[in-house]
């Protein structure tokens, strides 16, 4: 419809009514394969089910609040947290990632659309269903104990747990096959977006002169390629042994649990990683614009980006050490781990060395991403702490394993998606987001992440496991677990309020102009929101911030650039 | 090896460490936390420092500032630096892996093999010709008689972990996979832990109790273990309609008494259970009561547990907890 | 905010050349499916000699001829993918045809010595470890095999009706990197099967 992506219904034609109009409206979404409104059908997706998620997180702290507390009855908290779990990372994180891919990595690199526009709408729905059919689970069929039938063997199902002699019901079934689709989609956005990056750049915009968001989601997808498929393998092989009576994982008939967790952790480590890519690849773009300064060390971050892709395909034992691994296997993957440590700390100091001698706005956007410094610094400090096995022995499956994790999903992921949001909702939607409302939010979300997750390092300390839907009051545990369910609401209202910012802003927002940020790169250069053909003519490029040279004609970055 | 005045405290935390595995992990861990803690000051300080010293002011210029695209030295320096902490940290961590994974069993171990079921601990102690569940007893080991544990983890059904923080780091229990751990407590008392593999429904009360005996305490509890089930008191009558009830009702089919047709083993040995503080793994106190409610719902205290409610009427339910009660 | 200028080209260059879409995004593709074939052939050799009861690989025969087509499968597309290059249609149109005949040729093979191994040794999927891994396996094999055939017939169809010309020769470079990458995949399999394993 016309040449923008969110032209309201009924404004562009007056002698249609209304309903005609909405309904044109609705099916050019989908039917849709521009890259841009599959990109914001992506996070729009995306955020619903954070919001779900979130909920689920809710009631989860709810019934920890107190000990012995019958808020949720044990099979409903386990649903509710294997399904947190499954949801944040597949329907939110996944989702996510792509969906800023989807829409930014054309623009960056000055190409109309993605590589195979219909293969983009085919990965969406696909993603689409697959998170939908997980959640009908909790409405089809009775399941066991009346409660749905809900995945409830954790996100990481373990066998044989997972076998029909375990789980009889379908909760098992909903996870695997929910997850085999959406893989499906996420594969074909990966390579949906490494045939962009590869193929589609402007003139003059080598490999090295690409945008860090853009390699990063380079990275992040030729990781996919190797990371989702043994996951897809895995869960085949266990719909196989649930359904054709095979043994691969049937440890009665010789089959092994072990083989099982070695499948799915090399599948899940590599995940966090496509994971929080892309959130350093937000991170790399926000920093500088924000500092006023190029980024510190591209060659450096390109290469310590594919180095954590690499050595990250190295390290998913350490998820295991408690299996009884021989202590050589134990060893080597103490070392691969600390080692994928040595990349990610080296982003972490280009970051500061970005913001050191510049000039910082404290945008919303720019108090999100130092947050995200702060905090994964702080997440790959108890990462270290992790990888050190014996002190794994200890604290594997505790309260401190979800500090850790959450350090890094939320305090880093979530984080960077956030600023993310306020930095680019500008481009995709022509309006500003309220400056004062971003403030709350962001201050709000930090003090309850802090209160919530600070405290949980302790509960794991104090000898607290994980996936247990109440806990004995004499363990000591009973005051910490008050404190992180009250930052758990702290952090709800604050989300609220970017919902409410954003759906406020797009109706009286300020108007957002080509540029708010005075920024660099390319997607900047176009109206906001773009034209649905993104550049009238193709740009060419000389250096790594095209508009910087324009900026600065007496000054391009061409001259200093190596 | 220095004798650890840590007892056993109701808060199971592994920073009070009672046994040497646990000992060692929690030294390796407090070098770690030195070096992690470094880094966090020093990095955290120049981010602070940053954030606050390069502040944009409103009087500043509309000028950039000065656009640094890189520095091969800088990168090459704090390259170097994490590479060589993580080989300092890698070595001190293998080293203890080692000596707590491979270190050799000495005679004077005791053997003790723990089978994980869906959501109770049996044990077994082979050269005792004990077994019990739930509550495992072992003797304090001191340096001067050091009586190590051995335990070898096996599980019935499905993947399981055992944790009690003041005597080590946890081990899994995995169907097809037997695993191995060993723990030396040095300080009498009781040590909690808990399942900590997710095992199903009640994973969450899958509890562990672990009495560490003085060398007379544990002698006596093995003497009364060794012992067949009690009989009950001729003039007991409800105790004697207890027995009968139980080895006449499908109880057998799960449960062992030794002495008695009872001769199932998918449930816990009852033959001491008398011996025990709690039931059901831990979810419930052993007293007469709970034991009534346990065996009329086991819903009651954890909705899920495999064993059945038992459709008793109130008069066997009451005979049969009478039974129980004298098994001691 | 800014003002930008008119955007001058401030950079030439003639040689600006990508690679084809369609060749990278296949190559990805091939490198997905070839660590879910990693998975399998991973799980295969991990449970070789476990199975505690029934058939074991002694019973397999080697499929000597199934595997010779399969392979020159490789071959005759290659001629096709010369033939199209140099616009001979009908060339192509012929090699073509008998790549698919070798493919079939091999898919029959395989349901022969399946059902075989089902009626005559009685291995299924849920017999014993090694059924399990080798159907897996060896079916995930025959799957992609009979997905190429499908795509193999569809241009078949399309070349029949005329409609095939030497300006598709890209695509059809692309669909056979697919072809290799199968034939590829039973080299493979062939050996932790038949040689490995036995």
């Amino acid at each position: 419809m016309a040449d923008q992506t969110f032209p309201l219904p009924g404004t562009l034609d007056a002698s249609r009514s209304r309903g005609a109009a909405l309904l044109e409206w609705l099916h050019s979404w989908v039917v849709t394969v521009d890259h841009k409104k599959l990109g914001i059908l992506y996070i729009a997706y995306a955020l619903v089910f954070l919001l779900v998620a979130g909920a689920e997180a809710i009631a989860i702290r709810i019934q920890l609040a107190i000990p012995h507390n019958h808020f949720l009855s044990p099979e409903l908290y386990n649903e509710f947290f294997t399904m947190h779990g499954t949801t944040m990372v597949f329907l939110v994180g996944m989702t996510i990632i792509f969906g800023f891919g989807n829409y930014l990595v054309p623009l960056m690199i000055g190409a109309r659309d993605m590589a195979f526009p219909r293969l983009n709408a085919f990965s969406f729905w696909m993603s689409a269903f697959g998170g939908l059919f997980l959640y009908f689970s909790f409405i089809g069929g009775f399941g066991l104990y009346g409660m749905g039938s809900a995945p409830d063997v954790t996100w990481w199902a373990y066998a044989p747990l997972t076998a029909k002699a375990f789980s009889p019901g379908h909760n098992t079934d909903y996870w695997a096959l929910a997850l085999i689709v959406m893989g499906f989609g996420t594969l074909g956005a990966a390579i949906n977006t490494l045939a962009t990056a590869f193929s589609m750049r402007c003139r003059g915009m080598t490999l090295l002169r690409m945008p860090l968001f853009v390699w990063l989601m380079v990275v992040t997808s030729g990781l996919t390629l190797i990371t989702i498929t043994p996951l897809t393998a895995a869960q085949v092989m266990l719909i196989i042994d649930r359904y054709l009576g095979a043994h691969f994982f049937d440890t009665q008939a010789g089959g092994s649990a072990t083989v099982w967790m070695h499948f799915f952790w090399i599948f899940g480590h590599p995940e966090v990683y496509v994971l929080i890519l892309p959130a350093f690849g937000i991170a790399s773009e926000v920093i500088p614009v924000f500092s006023r300064k190029a980024i510190f060390g591209y060659p450096a971050m390109v290469a310590a980006s594919v180095g954590i892709a690499f050595v990250s395909t190295s390290v998913w034992a350490h998820h295991m050490f408690t299996i009884g691994m021989t202590s050589v296997s134990n060893s080597f993957f103490v070392l691969s781990t600390m080692t994928v440590g040595i990349p990610t700390g080296i982003k972490i100091f280009n970051w500061v060395a970005t913001m050191w001698g510049g000039k910082i706005r404290f945008a919303t956007p720019m108090l999100f991403c130092t947050a995200f410094v702060f905090q994964f610094l702080c997440a790959g400090l108890t990462g270290i702490m992790l990888a050190s096995a014996p002190w794994n022995w200890q604290l594997h499956n505790s309260y401190f394993v979800i500090a850790h994790f959450h350090y890094t999903l939320t305090g880093s992921f979530v984080f960077c998606m956030f600023a993310g949001i306020y930095y680019w909702y500008p481009k995709f939607t022509g309006r500003i987001l309220s400056e004062k409302l971003g403030k709350w939010h962001f201050w709000l979300f930090f003090i309850g992440f802090h209160v919530t997750f600070d405290t949980m390092h302790f509960l794991g300390i104090m000898g607290m496991p994980r996936s247990i839907y109440t806990y004995e009051p004499d363990r000591g545990w009973n005051t910490l677990n008050f404190i992180v369910s009250a930052g758990g609401i702290v952090q709800a209202i604050a989300v609220l309020i970017l919902v409410w910012n954003m759906v406020d802003s797009y109706l009286h927002g300020p108007v957002a102009g080509n540029d708010p940020w005075d920024a660099w790169t390319l997607e900047w250069s176009i109206p906001s929101p773009p034209p649905a053909y993104n550049f009238a003519t193709e740009p060419v490029v000389r250096s790594r911030r095209p508009l910087w040279d324009l900026k600065h004609p007496n000054d391009p970055d061409w001259k200093y650039e190596r | 090896m220095p004798a650890l005045a840590q007892g056993p405290q109701s808060t199971p935390s592994i920073l009070a460490p009672a046994s040497t595995p646990a000992h060692e992990i929690y030294q390796l861990s407090l070098f770690v936390l030195l070096i992690t803690g470094a880094i966090f000051v020093v990095v955290a300080g120049l981010l602070a420092f940053v954030v606050i010293r390069f502040r944009a002011r409103d009087t500043d210029a509309q000028q950039e500032p000065a656009q640094i695209y890189g520095s091969t030295q800088v990168e090459l320096a704090w390259t170097v630096i994490p590479v060589l902490t993580v080989i300092v940290l890698f070595l001190t961590t293998a080293r203890i892996i080692f000596a707590i994974q491979d270190a050799p069993e000495p005679q004077s171990a005791l053997d003790v093999t723990v089978i994980g079921h869906q959501f109770w601990w049996e044990f077994r102690y082979p050269k005792l010709g004990i077994v019990t569940a739930n509550e495992l007893h072992v003797p304090v080991s001191t340096p001067s008689a050091p009586e190590p544990t051995y335990l070898r983890l096996l599980s019935a059904d499905v993947d399981h972990s055992f944790w009690v923080p003041q005597l080590g780091g946890k081990t899994d229990l995995i169907p097809n996979h037997p695993n191995a751990m060993w723990i030396d407590p040095q300080s009498p008392g009781l040590y909690l832990g808990q399942c900590a593999q997710f095992c199903g429904i009640e994973h969450a009360k899958m509890l562990l109790r672990v009495y560490v005996d003085t060398p007379n305490q544990f002698a006596a509890w093995v003497k009364e273990q060794q012992q067949p089930s009690a009989q009950p008191d001729p003039q007991d009558a409800a105790a004697s309609a207890g027995r009968h009830v139980f080895e006449t009702q499908a109880c057998v089919n799960c449960h062992t008494i030794s002495g008695t047709a009872a001769k199932g083993v998918f449930g816990p040995d009852l033959t001491h259970l008398m011996s025990r503080a709690t039931i059901a793994s831990g979810a419930a106190a052993n007293t007469p009561s709970n034991l009534r409610l346990w065996i009329e719902d086991p819903n009651n205290f954890k909705p899920g547990a495999l064993m059945p409610a038992m459709q008793l009427s109130d008069q066997e339910t009451n005979e049969v907890v009478a039974y129980l009660a004298t098994l001691h | 905010m800014s003002a930008i200028p008119n955007p001058i080209p401030i950079f030439a260059d003639e040689n600006w050349r990508l690679p084809s879409r369609g060749r990278v995004a296949m190559f990805c593709l091939i490198i997905g499916e070839s660590a879910i074939f990693t998975i399998f052939v991973v799980a295969y050799i991990y449970y070789i000699g476990r199975s505690a009861y029934g058939p074991t690989p002694q019973i397999l025969d080697v499929p000597w001829f199934n595997t010779v087509c399969l392979l020159s499968s490789s071959i005759t597309i290659m001629f096709a993918e010369r033939a199209i290059e140099h616009g001979r249609i009908r060339i192509f149109a012929a090699f073509w045809a008998l790549t698919m005949l070798l493919g079939i040729v091999f898919l029959a093979g395989t349901a022969i010595e399946w059902k075989r191994l089902i009626y005559t040794d009685g291995l299924t999927i849920r017999t014993n470890l090694f059924g399990t891994t080798f159907y897996s396996l060896v079916g995930l094999h025959a799957t992609h095999v009979i997905v190429g055939l499908l795509m193999l017939s569809l241009v078949m169809i399309f070349t029949l009706a005329g409609r095939v010309e030497q300006r598709h020769t890209e695509r059809i470079q692309v669909l056979s990197l697919y072809w290799h990458f199968v034939d590829a995949v039973w080299v493979v399999v062939f050996t932790v099967v038949y040689m490995l394993g036995k």
